[in-house]
């Protein structure tokens, strides 16, 4: 029947459901998906098990006692936190703008800051060390040695760890609602004033997860590092070059044991970032109430 | 009174032209409209949310068109609360003061006068995530009153409430013009609720201002 009353051709009969399907074919499913999900996660667990078994606590000890692996741990720690301040610094401006404002050219600029993400690590060294042989930049050498020094290690580190940070940030800016800057604006702030009463605290778990990243991505890095910083022993020896150094000079075994140092710091960076998102810590939805 | 004469403002390739109103100081105007009919859009131009291409808005007798937002004395309520993650509700309710350099006792004092009178006093040391959707609305309603702003604008602040809710936030906008004498311009789509509320209704159709009479 229509809305006026007249009969309507039928042309969209209802069909019956089909046959329910078997429980036993979800299984097979979920069965097949587990197997393939599976023979990645083992290969992971066998792989940082065979670090694991490889090693004894008397090799980790040594390599613990070993000044050189000293020296790498305390210049890793140092630069991997200096980078993460560096990247945030740049990440938060950059990821806000983004997000926030529209701008000729701002397409482009968002492929860019995807290079040192997508580049093989060498060619970021690389590029690196020719552009510290342009005529100004070899002038501030001669005042502030960069190549081959330790400043080296933190720029490598910190181009691509930012990246990262940025990334991160500009999802976290995206995912905030701009009501709440709309109104703080009506409530009497300027946009400076919004961005660090309001969009900054907000942004609180998403700048922590950038930085926990950015730290992690620095203490990882070793292409650039090598290229543009050398691996020169207690100079510009960071972990993974002490890895690299020890893994040349065939020991092994402290090779393993400062890998297992890293897969550590790894493992406890993972944590924090978990710890970062944990649903306890995140704003329930409403809804839920 | 709240005077727009022409006003063009754009969002995105959705261009408002020459919009013309009035609405009397105090009253309860309702602006109603399909969606995508521009409401949103002219009532950001009015906050000062959106830049006014041409055209001049008045309130009262000051021209607001170049004016920043917190300038133009303005409450304003979105659809969701758009209430602060990181600020307690006592915390919201004095954010407006603390921008205006209002003395400690002179914020508590205010803060206190509204969380009784929208009864907020049990939640001020609350996050905005263990409030219920009415509990919110009435935080972002406070809020936009702290400062004694001249006009109230709301933008679909019960549609995602539910019927028990919106009826209790109902009652509040009504004690809040009788109490305040504030000028409040509402957004709805429900027929309703503008009924209720509104002594003046709108209808925004193809950029035009068309005048409803409630109870009809």
């Amino acid at each position: 029947m229509g809305f006026d009353g007249r009969d309507l051709p039928v042309i969209d009969p209802p069909t019956p459901l089909p046959p329910p399907f078997k429980l036993s074919a979800d299984r097979w499913f979920f069965l097949a998906l587990s197997l393939l999900s599976g023979t990645y996660v083992l290969l992971l667990l066998a792989m940082i098990g065979a670090d694991f078994f490889y090693t004894t606590p008397g090799h980790l000890w040594r390599a613990l006692g070993s000044p050189e692996i000293r020296y790498a741990i305390k210049l890793s720690l140092l630069s991997c936190s200096l980078t993460t301040l560096l990247s945030l610094w740049v990440a938060v401006p950059l990821g806000y703008l983004m997000s926030r404002r529209r701008f000729p050219g701002r397409a482009l600029l968002d492929a860019l800051l995807d290079i040192p993400i997508v580049l093989p690590p060498l060619v970021i060294g690389l590029s690196l060390l020719i552009l510290f042989q342009t005529p100004p930049l070899r002038a501030l050498e001669r005042f502030f040695p960069v190549t081959y020094a330790i400043p080296s290690i933190i720029l490598a580190q910190f181009m691509v760890a930012c990246a990262f940070a940025v990334r991160t940030l500009r999802t976290t800016f995206d995912e905030l609602n701009p009501r709440q800057e709309q109104v703080a604006l009506t409530l009497g702030c300027n946009r400076s004033q919004a961005f660090w009463r309001v969009i900054l605290p907000s942004a609180r778990r998403g700048i922590l997860s950038a930085a926990t990243l950015a730290w992690a991505r620095s203490l990882g890095e070793f292409g650039p590092i090598l290229v543009f910083s050398g691996a020169t022993r207690m100079k510009t020896e960071v972990l993974p070059t002490t890895v690299f150094l020890e893994l040349s000079v065939g020991n092994l075994e402290a090779a393993v044991a400062v890998s297992l140092l890293m897969v550590g710091a790894a493992v406890g960076v993972l944590l924090l970032i978990r710890y970062c998102g944990r649903p306890d810590l995140t704003p329930p939805s409403p809804s839920l109430r | 009174m709240i005077t727009l004469h022409q006003v063009t403002l754009g969002a995105g390739s959705f261009v408002l032209r020459d919009v013309s109103l009035e609405i009397p100081a105090g009253s309860h105007t309702v602006l109603m409209g399909r969606t995508g009919s521009g409401k949103t859009t002219l009532l950001e131009g009015i906050c000062g949310l959106r830049p006014v291409q041409s055209g001049t808005i008045r309130i009262g007798s000051v021209d607001v068109t170049r004016l920043p937002p917190g300038q133009r004395g303005i409450g304003f309520v979105p659809q969701d609360g758009a209430l602060f993650d990181s600020l307690t509700v006592r915390q919201q309710l004095s954010f407006a003061l603390d921008l205006r350099a209002w003395s400690a006792e002179r914020q508590a004092t205010r803060v206190q006068t509204l969380a009784a009178w929208l009864g907020l006093s049990p939640l001020l040391d609350r996050y905005p995530q263990g409030l219920s959707g009415g509990e919110r609305q009435r935080v972002a309603l406070g809020r936009a009153l702290s400062f004694q702003p001249t006009v109230l604008c709301l933008d679909e602040p019960l549609s995602a409430l539910d019927d028990d809710t919106r009826l209790e936030v109902c009652a509040i906008l009504k004690e809040i013009r009788d109490r305040t004498g504030i000028t409040l311009l509402h957004i709805t789509h429900n027929r309703f609720e503008a009924d209720r509320l509104a002594d003046r209704i709108l209808f925004l159709r193809d950029g035009h201002i068309e005048h409803l009479t409630p109870n009809s």
